[in-house]
């Protein structure tokens, strides 16, 4: 069965309908998998070849590939329950009620979508101290690591813009305590306030602007500089290889061979 | 090379540089040599590290989906403005600010505190600058230990000033820490105070706020109830 599968897949990568598409074409030799890498817009981000040693579980713990595949939940579940919310108060509660009560699978899609914010925002905290520990922060990847302080703040962002949306008690009283801290700032504080809530107080402004940076904004911004902060790992070398090894410090981008 | 030490020594026939070049590097104490070697074994990308990346994607989905089987998110009262619940508690990965906030004015605990943190967190791979890894203790050591005496002093006595005893506790944890890897006899048969002798400035502040974060971030959450009193979690 799984032979006779396997063949009539073979066949359709064979196809010109399917080398129009995928330009490295098909097949198993180390040219054609370099190829599904680099003839990728989006897969060429990343480098086509990985040392060995990096994907044993003690070196980055896939502490960054997690925090991505949150992402990605996040991004899914976060589409579909956008076809049921309407930014609005109180609409929003009601809506919200509705996908736990009336929406089929609508509880479901809710709770995977809150679990796996927190998830991401843990995960985006051990991702960095992780990085750090393994002194994955240094030459040349200084620049990265800024780019992943900006990913940093971006997904607290995401995750605290999101917090509003329910429109429940917990909701707005959080967002309360978080905004009355951004008047504390000297001078320009009200005013910040205010840019953030469209208002003095937390009301059916601040939710419209919280949900188009939550939905907008933010996510966009997000793909973003994880697209940079991909890219840059290819061309700072790789991942970083502990030099206690014995191994490479820094072979940076230079016309050698990409890693 | 070897005409500048104006020593006297023979030459081996081994050593015709025209024939053999030979290169020589001084490894100076406590530097390693650098080998950039581009030979290592390496896989590649696809198949082996992306299906690899996909299954660990896919292991985190399923206990993810699990949790949603089994816990709803909550969902209070429609939001009310005249009616303030106590205590009003921001999102857990903020409750460490909240925390502060309780000691501090805001302009500290809201503004100064996270702008410094993340400053702090800019600067990090840019300060560090050796790649070496230099023991903060190792160099310089009589002056090193003063500055380090004094401003743990002042920080320690800083926050007893103020009653913050719960930042109090992961900075004597790391002031103890510290102290254990400043007095390690260079001849320790530990390899736990060895590696923490080797360890330079950017690992003890970022260990420092790791403890803080958790600390506080763990107190605001769980410990704390009405009017930001101390509460125990397993009796409410
Ligand atoms: C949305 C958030 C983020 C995503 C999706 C992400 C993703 C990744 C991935 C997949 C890697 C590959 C290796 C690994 O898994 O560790 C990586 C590496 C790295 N990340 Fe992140 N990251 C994020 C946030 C951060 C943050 C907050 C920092 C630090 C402040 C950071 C700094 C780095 C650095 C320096 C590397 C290179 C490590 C090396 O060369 O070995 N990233 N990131």
């Amino acid at each position: 069965m799984s032979v006779r599968v396997s063949k009539y897949f073979d066949a359709l990568t064979e196809t010109r309908a399917w080398r129009s598409v995928f330009r490295g074409g098909s097949g198993s030799s180390t040219l054609h998998r370099s190829m599904a890498i680099q003839q990728n817009i989006f897969l060429h981000l990343l480098s086509t070849k990985v040392r060995k040693r990096m994907i044993s579980l003690n070196t980055t713990w896939y502490l960054g590939t997690l925090t991505l595949g949150t992402f990605g939940i996040l991004v899914i579940t976060g589409i579909l329950l956008m076809l049921y919310y309407h930014p609005s108060a109180p609409q929003a509660y009601a809506d919200t009620k509705d996908l736990q009560f009336v929406v089929s699978s609508g509880q479901f899609l809710r709770n995977l979508h809150r679990w796996s914010a927190h998830a991401m925002v843990f995960l985006v905290f051990a991702h960095m101290f992780r990085v750090f520990y393994r002194g994955a922060y240094r030459a040349p990847r200084e620049f990265n690591w800024v780019i992943g302080v900006v990913l940093l703040l971006l997904t607290l962002l995401l995750s605290y813009t999101g917090y509003l949306l329910p429109w429940d008690q917990l909701a707005y009283w959080a967002i309360t305590v978080g905004s009355n801290i951004a008047s504390a700032v000297p001078v320009v504080g009200d005013r910040v306030r205010f840019l953030m809530l469209g208002g003095h107080f937390v009301n059916a402004n601040a939710l419209l602007r919280f949900y188009v940076l939550h939905c907008m904004v933010l996510p966009i911004a997000a793909l973003f500089f994880v697209a940079i902060h991909f890219w840059r790992i290819r061309k700072d070398g790789g991942l970083y290889a502990h030099q206690k090894d014995a191994a490479s410090v820094s072979n940076c981008d230079s016309g050698r061979p990409q890693l | 090379m070897s005409d500048a030490t104006g020593k006297d020594f023979v030459a081996v026939v081994a050593s015709d540089q025209r024939k053999a070049p030979v290169r020589v590097a001084f490894v100076t104490r406590r530097t390693s040599a650098q080998v950039k070697s581009q030979d290592e074994e390496v896989i590649q990308a696809f198949p082996e590290v992306l299906f690899r990346a996909a299954i660990a994607v896919q292991l985190l989905a399923i206990v993810l989906v699990l949790i949603s089987l089994f816990f709803n998110a909550p969902l209070e009262g429609l939001a009310d403005p005249s009616h303030t619940p106590n205590p009003a508690k921001a999102p857990w990965y903020f409750l460490g600010l909240q925390e502060l906030l309780h000691y501090f004015p805001p302009v500290v605990a809201g503004v100064l505190v996270p702008t410094l943190v993340v400053l702090a967190l800019i600067v990090i791979p840019y300060f560090n600058i050796n790649v070496e890894a230099e023991g903060l203790f190792l160099k310089d050591r009589k002056r090193r230990l003063q500055i380090f005496w004094v401003s743990s002093g002042v920080l320690c006595l800083f926050l007893l000033l103020f009653d913050v005893i719960v930042a109090l506790v992961p900075t004597v944890m790391t002031v103890a820490l510290m102290a254990v890897a400043a007095y390690t006899p260079a001849n320790t048969s530990s390899n736990f105070r060895r590696s923490l002798a080797g360890k330079p400035l950017s690992f003890w502040v970022m260990s420092w706020f790791l403890f803080e974060l958790v600390v506080l971030t763990a107190v605001g959450t769980f410990f704390r109830g009405p009017g930001w009193s101390w509460v125990l979690p397993w009796r409410s």
